[in-house]
């Protein structure tokens, strides 16, 4: 073989032009142009003329395959991290979001493209129905740019399940419940769909066979006939021409570049910007919770009032409002009918466009089409912001009258004296408070899901890790998450759970019929009880049979007597019930609780009527307060009040939570009597740096 | 080439469109399989049932408050999901209300009909409310006009046993139409 000792382009030009050997690469290069001919299909590919030169507005469709290749590059190497089944999907993507190197970021660049692409999609279609680039020759290509689209609409509706939190989920099910009313076939699609009955590992392995597989692979099939098609017509130019021509290469190129550029910094701005701000705020930049956001778990059982699908199919769930009381056809015609209607009129545009009118038409309905899902996206935020700006506030009036009329409509006019215009603007303020308060109960969802997603991710980054159950199986047994819940089913109709210092305490505790368990356990909880001025207040006797009793005659009479009780005593006493629920301040003497111990146990004091270790005082007139407010204490009283170990026969009205009769099962199952008292005890997993 | 100047026109027509049908059956029957394995599979879901419709415990009587409100409890039951059993595990969720001095509970399914969002009581707790798409119902699951949905909420039967355990009988229906039916 010959070598060449200097490279081509330091060559003189004359030696260039000899039918000499080229240098290595050279002959490499003509090796395989001999054999696959690429040079003349670069060549072809670059050198394409572009009537009337580059323009800005022809660089839509490049960005959109630009914005296709991030995805493809983007996909594979999530689909190298992401286990598809109910019990690990969420797993995988929390691994990838919270803990593997540069995951966020890849992540957030898949997520925030795909909604780049929707726009992108807009931009393009809409640059090819005002340049009427759809006529012919173009026809078919068009509507392989339509179908391209719904594709892309396709695999965006997908991904939004795969990572099995409560948003993805919830949107997914009224997605598929969308799907079954398709006439006929609409319960078998929806069935092959889900994979089966319902929603679970088939749901989501069809949906990534969809998003990554089926989708994608004919979304490159048409792509290739798409530009193919697109090269043998050629670029549509804008009429008139008054320019002269350039080549595709460099010159519509360069903008092309330029604008996948802008649409990178775009993507990449949109994920940073939360890091920006953190750092002008000075707050600690979490790389986890740039990008893309993940929520809870997905919990079939667990509601989720914040269930909204993204921002691009806003305008598709607003729509469904619009045929409010229109029954079943209503649905039937927004979710099918209609959308149905526009496809199949934007299918016929390039035939309309013949005529000079339709094409008219095709502008006009177009941006008819654009305005009105602004409109509708732009309603449907409205609904669920306008808290955020309403001045509430100047509805207290309207608030009040409601609650005293209790809106009774009849009531109300009486209120005005039947003063018809009087009342409708009552009612037309009504409703505007009564959207307001939607919209709130909307804000606080969303507080709350953002809340139960922050502990999710805290709890899955446990030393102890995600168990082989799944995360769900952890949140469900968590008990910051689930107390509050459990309280609010199932003691809050009784008891408060509220601070005593909160502003609101006093008319909560007020409004409670036994004793508020804020804090139930610690030092400070036992000196309330022990105040001879809280002790037959709201929170603690103050509401329940209990408010007469012994205990109360106790604190009010003998602990106010300073001969007996020193208030070191006193304080003795609590430091040792702190120590028995577990719940004594850090650095508590020994020798006071032990001192406090002694006193508690004096037959002369509280072993008068208590129970208490080892003092022998036999159970039954009053509660035995050995390891009082422990775990077990707790979980004790909750399964059964009425064991003479604590009420006995005079327990209030507590129910038996743990206790059921022969074959029956108990109000809470033990677990759950285990959350309650572990959340009240404020014994749940908090995270070291914390 | 001279075997094929010896050929008749006609037999060469009929060769060659023999050799093109059979290319074609070839070709196709080979291709058949995995197509019709495939769809075979993939149709796998139509033949599926949920667990069928019983009567599963949900709480006891002195859990629903005779106040006319209702209450929100979780359906527990064993559940399989293609290759995983769940013991025991909360499936979905009904809301029980008695009246006052009653000693019947009425049942409704927490699933809207609407598009089976998760249906909450409104803050005032005067009626229930999709969060979706603010579909209303009164606190006994009766439509409130104007309203997305196209019927009123699910009730499901429910009995009471001697001991006071309450039992709800657990079904899916179909979303999005007036009638109300039963998923298989
Ligand atoms: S799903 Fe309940 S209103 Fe639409």
């Amino acid at each position: 073989m010959k070598t060449q000792p200097t490279q081509r382009g330091r060559e003189p030009i004359a030696t260039q032009k000899r039918p000499t050997t080229p240098g290595v690469l050279g002959q490499l290069a003509d090796f395989f142009d001999d054999r696959t001919g690429y040079r003349a299909l670069v060549h072809e590919a670059l050198y394409e003329r572009v009537p009337g030169g580059a323009r800005w507005r022809y660089v839509w469709g490049s960005t959109l395959v630009f914005a296709f290749l991030t995805q493809v590059i983007t996909g594979l190497v999530l689909w190298s991290s992401y286990a598809a089944s109910a019990q690990t999907a969420w797993e995988s993507v929390y691994y990838i979001q919270h803990e593997m190197t540069g995951g966020w970021l890849l992540r957030g660049i898949h997520h925030v493209m795909a909604q780049m692409m929707i726009v992108l999609l807009a931009l393009h279609l809409m640059q090819v129905v005002i340049d009427g680039a759809y006529r012919a020759p173009r026809e078919v290509n068009f509507w392989l740019g339509l179908v391209l689209m719904m594709l892309v609409l396709g695999m965006a509706l997908t991904g939004y399940l795969l990572p099995w939190d409560q948003k993805g989920y919830w949107a997914t099910r009224v997605a598929t419940n969308l799907a079954g009313l398709v006439p006929l076939l609409g319960p078998s699609i929806q069935q092959l769909v889900v994979g089966g009955p319902d929603y679970g590992h088939h749901t989501l392995t069809r949906f990534f066979a969809l998003h990554a597989g089926f989708l994608p692979a004919t979304l490159v099939l048409m792509l290739v006939v798409h530009l193919t098609l697109f090269r043998k017509h050629g670029l549509c130019a804008r009429q008139p021409i008054t320019r002269p021509d350039a080549m595709f290469w460099p010159d519509q190129v360069l903008k092309d570049a330029v604008a996948m550029l802008a649409v990178m910094a775009v993507v990449l701005g949109v994920i940073l910007m939360p890091a920006l701000r953190a750092m002008l705020e000075g707050r600690p930049i979490v790389p986890g919770e740039l990008g893309a956001e993940l929520g809870a778990p997905a919990d079939p059982s667990q509601p989720y009032a914040a269930a909204r699908p993204e921002w691009y199919f806003l305008f598709l769930f607003q729509f469904l409002k619009v045929f409010e009381g229109w029954g079943a056809s209503g649905e039937f015609l927004g979710a099918i009918v209609v959308p149905g209607l526009i496809m199949g009129v934007m299918f016929l545009m390039p035939i309309l466009g013949r005529w000079q009118l339709g094409h008219r038409f095709n502008i006009a309905f177009t941006l008819a089409i654009l305005a009105g899902i602004g409109l509708l996206t732009a309603m449907a935020m409205n609904e669920d912001y306008a808290a955020l700006w309403a001045d509430r506030a100047s509805f207290a009036d309207v608030e009040k009258l409601l609650e005293e009329t209790d809106g009774d409509a009849t009531k109300i006019a009486a209120h005005f004296g039947n003063d018809a215009t009087k009342i409708a603007a009552f009612s037309a303020r009504a409703k505007k408070l009564d959207r307001i308060r939607h919209s709130q109960s909307f804000l606080d969802a969303s507080e709350q899901a953002e809340a139960d997603a922050a502990r999710s991710i805290e709890l899955a980054g446990r030393p102890e890790r995600i168990p082989p159950a799944g995360m769900l199986e952890l949140v469900r047994n968590d008990a910051l998450s689930q107390g509050p819940k459990l309280f609010a089913q199932h003691c809050a109709s009784c008891h408060a759970h509220v601070d005593p210092a909160a502003p609101n305490a006093a008319s909560l505790m007020a409004k409670a019929s036994a004793a508020n368990l804020h804090g139930f356990g610690t030092a400070a909880w036992m000196r309330g009880l022990l105040d001879p001025k809280q002790v037959a207040g709201p929170g603690y006797f103050g509401n329940t049979a209990h408010k007469e009793d012994d205990m109360v005659n106790f604190v009010q009479n003998d602990l106010t007597d300073a001969d007996t009780w020193k208030p070191d005593d006193i304080e003795a006493v609590i430091a040792a019930m702190a120590g028995e629920a577990g719940l004594a301040a850090a650095g508590t003497d020994p020798a006071i609780v032990e001192k406090g111990r002694g006193l508690i146990a004096a037959d002369d004091r509280c072993g008068s009527c208590h129970t208490f270790r080892d003092n022998g005082v036999a159970a039954g007139s009053a509660p035995d307060i050995t390891g009082w407010g422990s775990r077990e204490w707790l979980i004790g009283i909750i399964v059964d009040p009425t064991h003479e170990r604590f009420y006995g026969d005079s327990n209030d009205r507590m129910p038996s939570f743990g206790k059921a009769e022969e074959g029956a099962a108990p109000m809470l199952t033990r677990q759950q009597i285990g959350l309650i008292a572990d959340w009240l005890r404020g014994d749940w997993y908090r995270p070291a740096t914390h | 080439m001279s075997r094929h100047e010896a050929v008749s026109d006609s037999a060469e027509a009929r060769r060659g469109f023999l050799a093109k049908l059979l290319a074609v059956c070839c070709g196709g029957l080979a291709t058949l399989p995995p197509l019709v394995a495939g769809a075979w599979m993939i149709l796998d879901p139509l033949r599926r049932r949920g667990a069928a419709a019983t009567f599963l415990p949900v709480t006891d009587l002195a859990s629903v408050p005779d106040d006319g409100i209702p209450r929100q409890f979780a359906v527990v039951t064993d559940r399989v999901d293609a290759w995983t059993g769940f013991a025991a595990e909360p499936i979905g969720a009904v809301y029980l209300r008695r009246e006052q001095g009653s000693d019947t509970v009425e049942a409704l399914s927490a699933t809207c009909p609407h598009a089976g969002c998760f249906v909450e009581i409104e803050s005032q707790g005067k009626c229930f409310r999709c969060p979706c798409h603010n579909s209303t119902f009164t606190l006994d699951g009766r439509i409130v006009a104007p309203s997305p949905s196209p019927r009123a909420m699910d009730g499901l039967e429910c009995q009471i046993a001697k001991n006071g355990q309450i039992a709800v009988k657990w079904q899916n229906y179909y979303t999005g139409i007036a009638e109300k039916v039963a998923r298989p």
